[in-house]
């Protein structure tokens, strides 16, 4: 395995990293915190959203979160033969 | 038959199955002793890790918290949730590939220094020791009151059933009993909340009932939020302006806590492949995901079954569970006016009614009318809580003393027979300490949990990710930002806790962030002195910069090793 391919790799993983932490930290900080007041005025069924977000709907988020890295870091392990056999 | 006869029987069942697993999964290695010989199904491991996690303050606690804190509760839902996207993300997947048995020997061997190793243990017998004593306190509770078992000798019956299985398998039966117990726990937590949802709202799926109409058509949940304020409390749902700032810390720490404590980072250890250890942070997740959106559920409903029944209602017509729980002194009533009615509002001056919390997962099946065996099934799930925990924590603090204290610091030329002894004594002995710790519990434990979050969150957590991150991270880096951050967390915990003797008051607190949030702010000095001293020295040796590198790619993992 190259040195440069696993830079590239790395790179990749970090990106993605990024991207879910940032979807992380908006759904239970954003939502279910610093937003939760105003979020609270719209409705979903018999839930203000924000209490929503704050009680269950972050948490279904972080599982869905961890479930789509898996699935992408199983497709670039492959991608850059690091996968374990 | 009576509560008392199916608790027995429910109970004995259950442990007698933890005995059962603990003869099937012996084992016979120190592969086997620490890391289940990494030989764990990722699901398996998940189940493993949601019972591991989930204590018996998750259990009976945390519901009680949340029905009467509304809103509030959410810090610990989201913050004890929230550190398993950390885990898995930045932590477990790089941890299986260095592919040691300990959280101490990654600081050691990725610092380079018995001493970052001496530091590390020390951290990780303090807070899973004071967890467990709690853990031990829970246990004792439960016997006491649902088995009309003294006190200390539930304690001596729960230490007796976790030596067995925890001195004979080590990590292998721990693993599969936590399994075990993990089925229990959460059959005997959802039954309950289904049953209730379907007698409040007319939906059997709690979750989705929390936010359903009851039977004069008005949404649950606006009917709580004019029960409350029309009491006098904030509304349920309201998200208070001024607590905003502490709310934001206080989850966080309890992210960051939950993926840098040394009992759920060693689950990651016993899988066999990295990208095992990753799924496995899924499942654990979602396993614990559903116990963590039931307990919200249960907190609205407890909350507004308990404000209807009791709220301006003749004290002399309570129900069957009020008298019980005011025999036990968890609920205490005093007639301030003379009405012979229950007033129950949030001024002080009129409230005649206070409530311990702890009794509203215990209370509600009571409360809902529901048959003696499921208040039974209840209590074995507390337990089942409260035990596996307990071993989880047991493990690090016997491993912390047989592999990294004695094989690679103080005896490195011990044999494997004698280092698998060793493992066996010192858990031995931790168990036995926890349970005569608990019979005596010193009155701060809740404190000092949270001071065991706070510690993690401060120490473990950076020191660890950025060995993983940052490969110019270097060992006076490490140790400095990790002291810095134990020494600030710990003296603010302290100073603002007069449960522990500190001098401090509520409005002292810096930016208005009680000790629970303060591991925030710890973790942060962390890693800006991590940062800064790891520049102004020397580089980390080549060989270990190799091992980052090589962490951070999944093939070639091997079974854990020495």
């Amino acid at each position: 395995m190259q040195n440069k391919n696993l830079q590239l790799y790395w790179r990749r993983n970090l990106k993605y990293l990024f991207i879910l932490l940032l979807v992380w930290f908006v759904v239970s900080f954003g939502c279910g915190i610093i937003f939760a007041d105003s979020l609270n005025a719209i409705k979903l069924g018999g839930f203000p959203l924000g209490f929503w977000f704050a009680q269950q709907g972050s948490i279904y988020v972080f599982v869905i979160l961890i479930f789509i890295y898996v699935r992408l870091m199983n497709q670039l392990d492959k991608e850059f033969d690091v996968d374990e056999k | 038959m009576g509560v008392q006869t199916w608790t027995f029987i429910i109970v004995g069942f259950t442990f007698l199955l933890y005995i059962g697993v603990a003869i099937w999964a012996r084992a016979g290695s120190t592969k086997e002793f620490y890391v289940a010989g990494s030989g764990v199904s990722p699901l398996a491991n998940g189940m493993a890790t949601a019972a591991d996690w989930m204590s018996a303050a998750s259990y009976l606690s945390m519901a009680g918290l949340i029905s009467f804190m509304g809103y509030g509760g959410s810090q610990y839902l989201m913050g004890w949730t929230g550190g398993y996207v950390l885990l898995a993300l930045l932590l477990a997947p790089y941890l299986r590939k260095f592919g040691k048995f300990t959280v101490p020997d990654f600081i050691g061997e990725r610092y380079y220094s018995s001493q970052a190793r001496i530091v590390a243990l020390i951290c990780a017998i303090f807070v899973s020791f004071t967890y467990v004593v709690g853990q031990m306190k829970g246990v004792g509770v439960a016997f006491a009151r649902f088995l009309e078992v003294p006190f200390s000798t539930g304690i001596l019956i729960g230490i007796g059933i976790v030596f067995f299985y925890a001195v004979l398998g080590g990590m292998k039966g721990i693993t599969y009993t936590q399994v075990a117990q993990y089925c229990v726990l959460i059959f005997a937590f959802t039954v309950p909340a289904v049953f209730i949802s379907l007698q409040m709202v007319g939906n059997p799926i709690p979750q989705i009932g929390m936010g359903g109409t009851m039977s004069d058509g008005t949404y649950l949940l606006d009917k709580l939020n004019l029960l409350s304020t029309d009491l006098g409390f904030t509304a349920y749902t309201e998200s208070g302006m001024n607590n905003r700032v502490n709310i934001f810390f206080i989850t966080a720490a309890l992210m960051m806590g939950t993926a840098g404590l040394p009992h759920v980072i060693v689950r990651f250890f016993t899988v066999p492949k990295v990208k095992d250890a990753r799924i496995s942070a899924g499942y654990a997740l979602l396993f614990i995901a559903i116990l963590y959106t039931t307990a919200p559920a249960i907190a609205a409903f407890a909350r507004t079954n308990l404000v209807q029944t009791v709220s301006e209602q003749p004290y002399d017509g309570m129900p069957q569970w009020f008298k019980k729980w005011e025999g036990a002194e968890l609920l205490a009533f005093e007639d301030k006016n003379q009405d012979g009615l229950i007033q129950y509002v949030a001024n002080p001056e009129i409230n005649e009614l206070t409530i311990d919390p702890d009794i509203m997962v215990l209370a509600n099946p009571e409360i809902a009318n529901l048959p003696a065996w499921v208040i039974a099934l209840v209590v074995a799930g507390g337990l089942a809580a409260a035990l596996s925990t307990a071993a989880g924590l047991l493990l690090v603090i016997a491993t912390s003393i047989s592999h990294d204290l004695l094989k690679n610091y103080l005896h490195p030329n011990i044999s494997e027979k004698g280092e698998l002894l060793a493992a066996r004594i010192a858990i031995a002995v931790a168990v036995v300490a926890a349970g005569l710790a608990g019979m005596n519990p010193p009155g701060f434990v809740a404190q000092v949990v949270a001071l065991a979050f706070g510690l993690a969150a401060s120490s473990f957590f950076p020191a660890i990710v950025l060995g993983i991150f940052d490969k110019r991270m270097n060992k006076e880096g490490a140790i400095s930002g990790m002291i810095v951050g134990i020494v600030f967390t710990s003296i603010y915990i302290w100073y603002f806790k007069p449960q522990l003797g500190g001098p401090g008051t509520v409005e002292g607190h810096w930016f208005g962030i009680s000790p629970e949030g303060i591991g925030t702010l710890g973790m942060m000095i962390n890693l800006v002195v991590a940062l800064v001293v790891s520049r102004m020295t020397a580089p980390p040796p080549q060989s270990v910069q190799d091992i980052v590198e090589d962490i951070r790619v999944p093939r070639g993992a091997g079974g854990a090793t020495h």
